[in-house]
């Protein structure tokens, strides 16, 4: 106990590169990529603050003829109910980015939440909360996702919820394996040495290590839930009677738009939903990528409904 | 000794998560609000004795135990209960439906990764020059679409000349079985090239992120360094340690095979299993919904504990 004259500070500081989030945004602005990306973005959530000044015609009124062609007073055409697809699709967007962000907020606040114990506890707590991990990545999600939604019955609020509560499980792996990485580093011994309630360390040390990694996995998240809400909403589980990118694609499938050759009546939901995709995939790669460009930490696909951890099986699996 | 050891893990795993999903698929439907009786307070003039008499036939009286034992005492007989729909054995549907759904998933799932893993190869060998960007390109982009999105833009623009609902043409008389087949064949186009063109992009970033990684490595250079052909390098020393994280992530997306499938199926009106979910979640037929759930589960695990038997396979450290 006599030689602690040696302070933290004068200790050679280890390879360590600190990832604060000033850093990392100024490495992410530096991609190209993320620029195009955060545009793209942008410009999507730009037209939902303002969408009901930005709609050129009204969503509830018909404006025009059934099934009408895109002219130059309706740039997407007209729907089954002679309502301006344009406004359809700026109105549906709103709907659209709010529930893939309460259903991100959902699946966040659980992953971060499962990943922070197990990683930091580790133990028993690490090997329970990784066994449901497991389960819940191998069960086909979306089949679980419709199951409940059907029995639950349709509604928006449903749907978010449900996504929310089966979204989590790729976050908790990725962030669990940062924590534990970030357990054995010196620092974090030396402020457990020093006395630091696990509370403390966790808020004031690890958690601003891993908030980039976080908001990585959140903007990916945000596509996944969205993706997963226009598949719930074609499957006639959302809210039927709320717009969004999800209901506009199902009510063009519903109402004969394919008979009708009307491509209009889908193609703007569609291209939408691809746009705003691409736009977050670009921004999460690039924070990946500035945060370790040799280890890729998660790998985002819509179409698996999850985030999952690129790592093998086997000895080093996480 | 290791190597049984492993699989011994796996096959647990497999059986877990099957137990798992059954007790799963017994549990939500007695959490969430409501049962099969509680809507029969807003018949007029239903009287407690016929209340009664439903608990008693449904077998709802007995207590959440004895429901589960006899749920899976049932089921160990291959009885999932009958189907609001049609009256028929949840199994007979299902049987059928998952014979319907098993080719074209299949042959859709293995086009994709053919596909997948040329183009993933070609743009990572090609890293950085025009044909890297534009296959990188065309492959997010193919990610982002919605499948129904593009499953709805094959309808439009293909329905003219290739048959767009439906395994068979309804008024078909057929010569033989191959003209059967043909037909069955031609009504797959559609559907298989729906799935293929929203797996493949996936699995091509897959592949290009793996090889680039393992082309990366030391032995790759050193492999250079000795003079070995370019061609060698890429298969026999690239690609083949590139499979292993493919195959991980494969097994993972059978998941997301599904659902994709389910949304084919209903949109081309494929008489598989996911459009026997959709059915069902319409006319909420509760036992083909759970037994649907169950059984798409059990395949999921089945193909998963498949990919961990390959994994082994084609990675001999493994040992744990």
């Amino acid at each position: 106990m006599s030689n602690t004259s040696i302070d933290a500070g004068e200790l050679v500081p280890e390879v360590e590169v600190s990832h604060g989030l000033w850093v990392t945004l100024r490495a992410v602005l530096r991609q190209p990529s993320a620029i195009v990306g955060l545009v793209i973005v942008g410009l999507f959530v730009i037209s939902a603050v303002f969408a009901p000044l930005l709609e050129p015609y009204s969503t509830t009124n018909a404006s025009c003829g059934v099934f009408d062609a895109p002219s130059a007073a309706h740039w997407f055409g007209c729907d089954d109910g002679g309502i301006d697809v344009l406004s359809l699709v700026i109105i549906g967007g709103r709907v659209s980015m709010l529930v893939g962000l309460f259903a991100t907020v959902i699946a966040m606040v659980l992953g971060a939440g499962v990943g922070l114990l197990s990683g930091y506890f580790g133990g028993a707590t690490d090997t329970i909360l990784m066994r449901i991990t497991d389960y819940f990545l191998v069960i086909p999600q979306i089949v679980l996702m419709i199951v409940i939604a059907a029995v639950w019955g349709p509604s928006l609020s449903h749907v978010v919820i449900v996504i929310g509560i089966l979204m989590w499980t790729g976050t908790a792996r990725v962030i669990r394996a940062q924590v534990k990485s970030l357990r054995e580093r010196v620092y974090i011994k030396r402020v457990e040495s020093l006395g630091a309630s696990h509370t403390r360390i966790i808020v004031r040390h690890i958690l601003p290590q891993v908030g980039p990694l976080l908001v990585a996995n959140a903007v990916l998240a945000i596509t996944v839930a969205i993706f997963t809400e226009t598949a719930l909403a074609f499957l006639g589980l959302s809210d039927p009677t709320a717009i969004t990118w999800g209901t506009i694609m199902e009510h063009a499938f519903d109402r004969a738009a394919i008979s009708a050759g009307a491509w209009w009546a889908v193609v703007p939901a569609g291209m939408a939903v691809a746009l705003f995709t691409v736009g977050c995939y670009l921004i999460g790669r690039s924070i990946e990528d500035s945060l370790n460009p040799r280890l890729k930490v998660s790998y985002l696909s819509p179409r698996s409904w999850a985030m999952r951890p690129l790592v093998g099986r086997g000895p080093d699996a996480l | 000794m290791r190597k049984s050891g492993y699989l011994w893990k796996r096959s647990v795993f497999a059986l877990v998560t099957i137990y798992v999903a059954i007790t799963l698929n017994f549990v939500l439907f007695r959490v969430l609000p409501g049962s099969a009786i509680s809507r029969i307070s807003k018949v007029p003039n239903a009287s407690p004795a016929l209340k009664h008499a439903l608990e008693v036939q449904f077998g709802l009286d007995k207590s959440t135990w004895q429901q589960y034992v006899l749920y899976l005492q049932q089921l160990l007989h291959g009885n999932m209960g009958i189907s609001y729909q049609n009256m028929q054995p949840v199994t007979d549907n299902l049987k059928s439906a998952l014979l319907a759904t098993l080719p074209m998933v299949t042959i859709g799932t293995v086009l994709a990764l053919v596909i997948g893993i040329a183009v993933g190869v070609l743009s990572a060998v090609r890293r950085g020059t025009v044909t890297d960007h534009a296959t990188t390109n065309v492959a997010v982009l193919f990610y982002a679409f919605p499948t129904q999105f593009l499953g709805m833009m094959m309808l439009i623009f293909a329905a003219s000349f290739l048959p767009s609902a439906g395994m068979t043409d309804p008024f078909a008389i057929y010569a033989s079985w191959t003209d059967e087949a043909g037909d069955v064949i031609r009504h797959m186009i559609l559907p298989v090239l729906t799935l293929v063109l929203t797996l493949f992009a996936e699995n091509t970033l897959i592949v290009r992120s793996a090889m680039l990684e393992t082309l990366g490595e030391d032995y790759v250079l050193t492999a250079r360094a000795k003079g070995v052909p370019r061609r060698k390098i890429v298969r026999s020393y690239a690609l083949r340690n590139a499979m292993l994280p493919t195959i991980t992530l494969v097994a993972l997306s059978l998941g997301g095979i599904v659902t994709g499938a389910i949304l084919i199926e209903v949109i081309f009106s494929w008489p598989g299993i996911g459009r026997a979910l959709y059915q069902a979640v319409l006319a909420r037929d509760y036992p083909m919904l759970q037994g649907g759930f169950l059984i798409i589960t059990v395949v999921v695990v089945v193909f998963n504990f498949i990919a961990d038997l390959l994994y082994f396979r084609f990675d001999p450290r493994i040992t744990t």
